[in-house]
């Protein structure tokens, strides 16, 4: 295994250190946060603890990737 | 009126979900232009028709979207399995959203918040037929830890002293239940629906339980006056 391999793994086993919302509420809360993204509001401070469970949930962040992407494209339309 | 793909047509491509219009250009155009989001969630409410099916059509390109990020996922399936998928989603969104229309609250664009149900739904489906030929095997055991990392001449002491801790607390400091939700997720990559459903249990569950067990590993890594950093 090397080192970057290894890094992965740990981040993967601990997950985020800041506080994080769970997969409910993320999913309550992604429509207000993609929106708040793509309008260059301060997102992080409207939903805290978005950030940190999208970087400890793989699915929320995929999620999370699909709708930020699907509402720039129609924006971009 | 909206350009559809058709509905037995192989899974469309990015290029022909493209071409479906986007909410923007569905107002810009005749008779759905009247209607806004306000109007439109009234239209729901009543069941209207009309209002019903340029939702489903909003729903379909999002769960189409979806499928066609993912598809590389399935590529052992046919087109037309992977546009069943998406329609399947998008009913299921459909039924979802207009059971939840008194939840939005209108903190985002409405089409935001209709657009993660179809997202949610096809998203879940495609990983769950992605893993379906697949076994997950629930192992406590199962994981060999950070095998080398020890005798690695690159591996300074405390680095050393830190992957053996996190092995030894997996070992000894979660439950059961913690340990097999740990290595199924985080080592061995199945995906949290598809777990979900193989333990007959929900998402929020099988993530609290993460939660709860990581949150247990770094206390432990902390006591021992570890930092798990990353370098």
């Amino acid at each position: 295994m090397t080192r970057s391999d290894e890094n992965r793994t740990i981040a993967r086993l601990l997950g985020p250190a800041e506080p994080e919302i769970l997969c409910d509420e993320c999913f309550e809360q992604l429509d207000v946060y993609v929106d708040a993204e793509l309008r260059h509001a301060d997102a992080d401070a409207m939903v805290p603890g978005m950030r940190a469970h999208l970087e400890g949930c793989p699915t929320c962040s995929e999620e999370y990737e699909s709708l930020r992407a699907l509402v720039q494209q129609d924006s971009q339309r | 009126m909206a350009r559809r793909v058709a509905k037995h047509s192989v899974i469309a491509t990015v290029a022909e979900i493209e071409a479906i219009p986007s909410p923007m250009e569905l107002r810009r155009s005749g008779s759905a232009a009247a209607h806004d989001d306000a109007a439109w969630i009234n239209d729901l409410r009543q069941r209207d028709g009309a209002a019903i099916d340029r939702l489903h059509a909003l729903l379909l390109r999002a769960s189409r979207f979806e499928v066609s990020r993912r598809r590389s996922s399935l590529s052992f399936v046919r087109g037309e399995e992977l546009d069943d998928v998406a329609m399947q989603a998008a009913g299921d969104a459909l039924v979802a959203v207009l059971a939840k229309l008194d939840d939005f609250r209108g903190e985002s664009r409405f089409t935001t918040w209709v657009y993660k149900f179809a997202l949610l739904e096809a998203g879940v489906r495609v990983r769950r037929r992605a893993w379906q030929e697949r076994e997950v095997v629930l192992d406590p055991e199962g994981w060999g830890g950070f095998a080398d990392a020890g005798e690695r001449p690159d591996t300074a002491a405390e680095r050393s002293e830190l992957v053996t801790a996190i092995g030894e607390c997996i070992a000894h400091e979660l439950t059961l239940h913690q340990r097999q939700v740990l290595i199924a997720l985080a080592i061995d990559g199945v995906p949290i629906d598809v777990l979900a459903e193989r333990m007959t249990t929900t998402r929020g569950a099988l993530y609290k339980t993460l939660h709860d067990a990581r949150r247990r590993l770094r206390a432990r890594l902390a006591e021992r006056g570890l930092s798990p950093e990353l370098s």
